[in-house]
């Protein structure tokens, strides 16, 4: 197997982006990484996007026929592969193993999704086909009302409060700030999250992640390879999948993600790495419980602890493991398909020391960590810094 | 959902049958058709659920998805039946403030969602408390 390494990344604008339709997001955000990777489109052999619902969301499929077109990439191959919203950490990981296999040299991994052509119900409506139709939807199941059965638990069992989750919130929408692409620039507080409108109790609005329109890119390339592109190719170190059931009443534990378990102990073994070696992540904050939970399922603290990390600061930029300096799914918005290509985007752009007042300085090890639906998916990917 | 989608799964959501493992025992709700368990030496048969158990976990949907508005806001919990599955389901008749993780409850037979304003009635289990 061929170690991997990104030589570009490329990213739009997140937001509600009523003025820009789905082809020029992905063109945009694709020539972004091609302008950053310094290569020709040419050079480019296969393409993966990530895209969980543009049959619900525009109402078109066969996207990726559509993209190469349209990226004037044209014949080159071009996959689309689907895990509701961990469809973009699938894309990176079927990139990865096209590049480490040897089939292909340059590889284009990618995600989008436009989730505004619509009204706002619809697109709930299409987001919880995530969950079981038949088990869950059908009982009168909400995807926040999943995500609340779970915070409710982790309460329960470890005394998680709810101001602990609303400093989620208020952290990643500090973060968010400092990232031009982010949807908010908006900072809110403890009392705004709390007295935001109830969803599914225990969350409230400001406990949920944004209906968002975005596209990510990355390019991908053997490492032995990648100097003849960048000074700093940022290194894929590890990459880990796993699967759980799709209805959380048929999950061992309530209280966190086996899915993700199972994903991070892969990437880690792969990597050669352990918790404590990584200095930052972007990790899957569909709503401010499933970030706590997953700072505990990754390793960064003990079962439990995630609130109370939370608390003292730890996952603050400048803090021991600063989480989602992007602003996350929640401050710089959850385009779904996009978001596991978007967390390696910020990434290596942390690594390459490019991110600006969100620096995280001497950053040499990082995580992304993507979900699909309510934890039936998965994704971990571990970078490294090149040199 | 389309009708006939509904119209399959009548036994299991109007009498909650489940079914159950011959080779290890497990007793499986909703059904599924292989024993994860033991897989190709499993054999599954239809199984009647016992209708008592506890609430594992419980929210209040105050955003309900179409079909449910009408009943919004509504407790919904993951219960633990006694023989062992847990499912989702409404807690019914009662305040939705008033559910505790623990509570022991009860599998009822009622109207659970609705197609639209001259759709197809969906019926099927809720949860009352005991
Ligand atoms: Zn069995």
């Amino acid at each position: 197997m061929r170690k991997v390494a990104i030589i570009g990344v490329g990213l739009t604008k997140f937001g509600e982006l009523w003025d820009v339709s789905f082809r020029q997001m992905i063109v945009e955000a694709g020539a972004r990484a091609i302008e950053d990777a310094g290569i020709d489109g040419k050079q480019i052999d296969a393409m993966y996007v990530g895209n969980m619902s543009a049959g619900q969301f525009i109402h078109q499929e066969h996207i990726a026929s559509l993209i190469v077109d349209h990226a004037g990439l044209l014949p080159i191959p071009c996959t689309r592969v689907e895990a509701a919203c961990a469809s973009g950490g699938l894309a990176l990981r079927q990139a990865f193993i096209a590049v480490a296999s040897g089939i292909h040299d340059i590889v284009v991994a990618a995600g989008i999704e436009k989730m505004t052509d619509i009204l706002a119900e619809q697109t709930t409506e299409a987001l919880a086909t995530a969950a079981d139709q038949e088990w869950e939807a059908f009982v009168g199941s909400t995807f926040p009302g999943i995500y609340a059965l779970m915070a409710r638990r982790h309460m329960h069992e470890y005394g998680t409060t709810e101001e602990q989750m609303a400093m989620v919130a208020v952290k990643n929408h500090h973060n968010a700030c400092f990232n031009p692409c982010a949807q908010y620039h908006m900072e809110v507080t403890i009392e705004d999250v709390l007295k935001s409108a109830l969803v599914a109790s225990p969350l409230k609005l400001l406990d949920c992640s944004p209906i968002t329109d975005g596209a990510a890119c990355a390019i991908l390339v053997p490492a032995e390879k990648a100097r003849r592109y960048t000074d700093t190719p940022i290194l894929i170190a590890g990459t880990g999948q796993a699967s759980d059931a799709i209805s959380l009443h048929d999950r061992q534990t309530l209280t966190g993600l086996r899915a993700t378990v199972e994903a991070v102990r892969a990437a880690y073994k792969m990597a050669g790495v352990e918790a404590r070696d990584v200095d930052l992540a972007e990790v899957h904050d569909c709503f401010t419980i499933a970030e706590i939970m997953a700072i505990e399922d990754l390793g960064f603290c003990k079962k439990g602890e995630g609130g109370k990390i939370t608390e003292q600061g730890e996952t603050a930029l400048g803090g021991r493991i600063p989480i989602n300096t992007s602003g996350g799914l929640k401050g710089k918005g959850h385009p779904v398909g996009a978001t596991g290509i978007a967390q390696a985007v910020e990434i290596a752009q942390q690594l390459s020391g490019e991110a600006g007042k969100r620096q995280v300085e001497g950053a040499q090890i990082g995580l992304t960590h993507n979900v699909g639906g309510s934890g039936g998916t998965a994704v971990v990917h571990i970078f490294k810094r090149g040199d | 959902m389309g009708v006939p989608r509904f119209w399959r799964e009548i036994p299991n959501r109007y009498n909650l049958i489940g079914v159950k493992c011959k080779n290890c025992n497990r007793v499986l709700f909703p059904p599924r058709f292989i024993c994860p368990g033991c897989r190709r030496v499993g054999k599954l048969e239809p199984h009647k659920l016992k209708d008592r158990g506890k609430i594992v976990s419980f929210t209040v949907v105050h955003v309900p998805p179409n079909g449910f508005e009408g009943q919004a806001p509504y407790a919904l919990a993951i219960v633990e039946l006694e023989e062992g599955p847990r499912l989702t389901a409404q807690i019914t008749d009662c305040d939705p403030n008033q559910v505790k993780i623990g509570d022991d409850v009860e599998m009822v037979f009622r109207r659970v969602g609705q197609e639209g304003e001259d759709g197809v009635i969906y019926y099927g289990y809720k949860a009352r408390l005991v």
